[in-house]
């Protein structure tokens, strides 16, 4: 695993408002990378930062062994870019606009072409950009952004507009490129999607880091319990289960089902005991804590220790 | 090279925009209409016709070509930054300085593009209408042509230096206006009223050529108006020509530096800038 974005003590301060604190991480080829925080925890600064359009107060930002900020922008050819809000030039039309981008990247402009047929845009590609809705112009913010196979990818909020059917497709896409080698670091507030792709997920709190690891690794940190909702036959609508051990957080929902905290040693523990025999329960679900809760988690801990 | 594909794409949006169109047609109605009421009152048998037409056409630009220059350009950095575009082409590999250059390339030849038509159209209409043109006419003819798309440039670069300075569009127009104003009126008015009251008794003519170096469309007006013997006559200038010292090198050179200047200071304030 090679790194191709090393983010080495990071601050970056405008005026009086600080947008990053001391941020570090190193992000390698092959990775989908997940960047998640409220508006103003500093996610689009850090995009900033690696492509050069701003400069760090502190620390330094290494992508593709150039630096940035230094007008060495060898680099920025094998980079891809989705701003947040993406607009374009409203007079020309989408091929154009295409064609336009790839010379900059001085890559063939009939393949820059076709990436605009796979983000489905077809037919409107002949139109001007002037008359696109907010989904069409995110589908050629893609397309730009995939121009000549970028070895690392800056999406800042790349399916927001985007209906479910390109959602699915254009997670396809960058998945294939992540399994080619691509480093795909994404912003978004779509937590529920991520959570499946994501390999790594990166919180930030008021432009500080405050957590860093594969869901799995964040979900063993959080210490969240995991949700075991059971289907019980016979029960009246106040009971609870007899086998239950005492002082176990539960509670019963929509009359007939009773969800169970289980932190995470006592989860084996009490499934054990729910499918043993003689217990009337009928249906069973495991809920691990979700991208949401952790996310709220990692949150309130960090507002707790300032 | 990037500079060249950035370059074309302006020219390509100012097609779509109609803003070639719009300058053509803008230039060349009033480089008609003055042709042909401004030669009224010299008959239309006149033999120096251009020679007037370039008095007027030339008076015309000083107005004209700064204000066009300005509107083309006032907008070119800040606007795109407002709009969001400059965030997503400085992702590409391009410099900064290429931007400006490449903006500058296109606009310039979207600006020489109408003058050349505009202009031209109107020495065609003479020659077609049957007047006698002699080469020394054509000449200063086709140095004016020249010197307007240069006085363009001067505009064009001081509106970048403008709107890579300050924060937002509004504000940029605003400044492009009051330069405008003051270069174009304020400027002459104030110049000719210090050079009434002094009577000519401290201010020597150095310091007037000076003062003249110092605006871009008086060295504009110098360089046309009596730069060529058959049309400074025309012009009233003859006395003003025989007192100057500047030649047309040192006025076009003027010309020249009162565009590089500009435009080397935007392209330095926007690479120091951040978005």
């Amino acid at each position: 695993m090679t790194s191709t974005v090393r983010v080495t003590d990071v601050t970056k301060v405008y005026g009086r408002a600080t947008a990053v604190r001391g941020a570090s991480f190193e992000l390698s080829q092959g990775e989908l990378v997940a960047l998640i925080g409220h508006n103003g925890a500093g996610k689009t600064t850090l995009m900033k930062l690696m492509l050069g359009l701003i400069r760090p107060t502190r620390g330094s930002v290494e992508v593709l062994g150039d630096n940035p900020a230094a007008g060495e922008f060898a680099g920025r050819r094998q980079l891809g870019y989705l701003p947040e809000n993406v607009s374009f030039d409203a007079a020309l039309t989408g091929r154009e606009t295409q064609a336009f981008y790839a010379r900059l990247k001085r890559e063939p402009v009939a393949k820059a072409l076709e990436l605009l047929e796979i983000v489905g845009l077809g037919a409107a590609a002949r139109q001007r950009i002037g008359t696109y809705s907010k989904g069409m112009r995110q589908r050629l913010g893609l397309a730009q952004a995939l121009i000549g196979h970028p070895k690392v990818l800056l999406l800042d909020e790349p399916t927001t507009g985007l209906d479910p059917e390109l959602r699915q497709t254009f997670y396809e896409v960058i998945e294939r490129l992540a399994a080619a080698g691509a480093t795909v670091f994404m912003s978004s507030h779509a937590l529920t999607e991520l959570e499946e792709r994501a390999g790594r997920v990166i919180i930030m709190n008021h432009g500080i880091k405050v957590a860093d690891g594969s869901i799995e690794r964040l979900r063993n940190i959080a210490r969240l319990p995991t949700k075991i909702r059971l289907k019980v036959a016979g029960l009246a609508p106040t009971e609870l289960p007899s086998w239950l051990p005492s002082g176990a957080a539960c509670r019963r929902l929509n009359g007939h089902i009773v969800e169970i905290d289980a932190a995470p040693e006592q989860k084996i523990q009490l499934l054990h005991s729910a499918t043993a025999a003689g217990t009337s329960v009928e249906d069973l679900d495991v809920i691990p804590p979700t991208l949401d809760e952790l996310y709220a988690h990692f949150l309130r801990q960090a507002e707790r220790t300032p | 090279m990037n500079a060249l594909i950035i370059a074309r794409k302006e020219i390509h949006q100012a097609v779509r925009n109609r803003w070639v169109l719009a300058s053509t047609l803008l230039l060349a109605g009033l480089s008609l209409s003055l042709t042909f009421l401004g030669s009224s009152p010299t008959g239309t048998v006149g033999v120096r016709a251009l020679d007037v037409v370039i008095v007027s056409l030339s008076s015309l630009t000083i107005f004209l070509i700064p204000l066009i220059g300005l509107l083309i350009s006032h907008d070119a950095i800040v606007g795109d930054m407002e709009r969001g575009t400059m965030l997503l082409l400085l992702s590409y590999p391009v410099a900064r300085w290429q931007v400006l250059l490449g903006k500058f390339i296109g606009h310039l030849a979207v600006l020489a593009f109408a003058t050349c038509l505009g202009y031209g159209i109107a020495a065609a209409a003479l020659i077609a209408s049957g007047s006698r043109i002699d080469s020394d006419s054509l000449a200063a003819f086709s140095a004016m042509i020249g010197s307007s798309v240069m006085l363009g440039a001067v505009f064009v670069a001081t509106g970048y230096l403008v709107s890579a300075l300050v924060r937002d569009r509004g504000t940029a127009a605003g400044v492009c206006i009051g330069l405008w104003l003051l270069l174009v009126l304020i400027y002459d008015m104030a110049l000719l009223g210090l050079l009434a009251v002094d009577q000519g008794r401290s201010i020597s003519s150095a310091a007037v050529d000076a003062m003249l170096l110092l605006n871009p469309t008086d060295v504009y007006r110098l360089f046309n108006l009596t730069g060529f013997a058959n049309v400074s006559t025309f012009a009233g200038m003859a006395g003003l020509a025989q007192s100057t010292t500047l030649s047309a090198t040192i006025l076009l050179a003027a010309l020249l530096l009162w565009t590089v200047i500009p435009l080397g200071l935007a392209a330095f304030a926007f690479s120091r800038r951040e978005l």
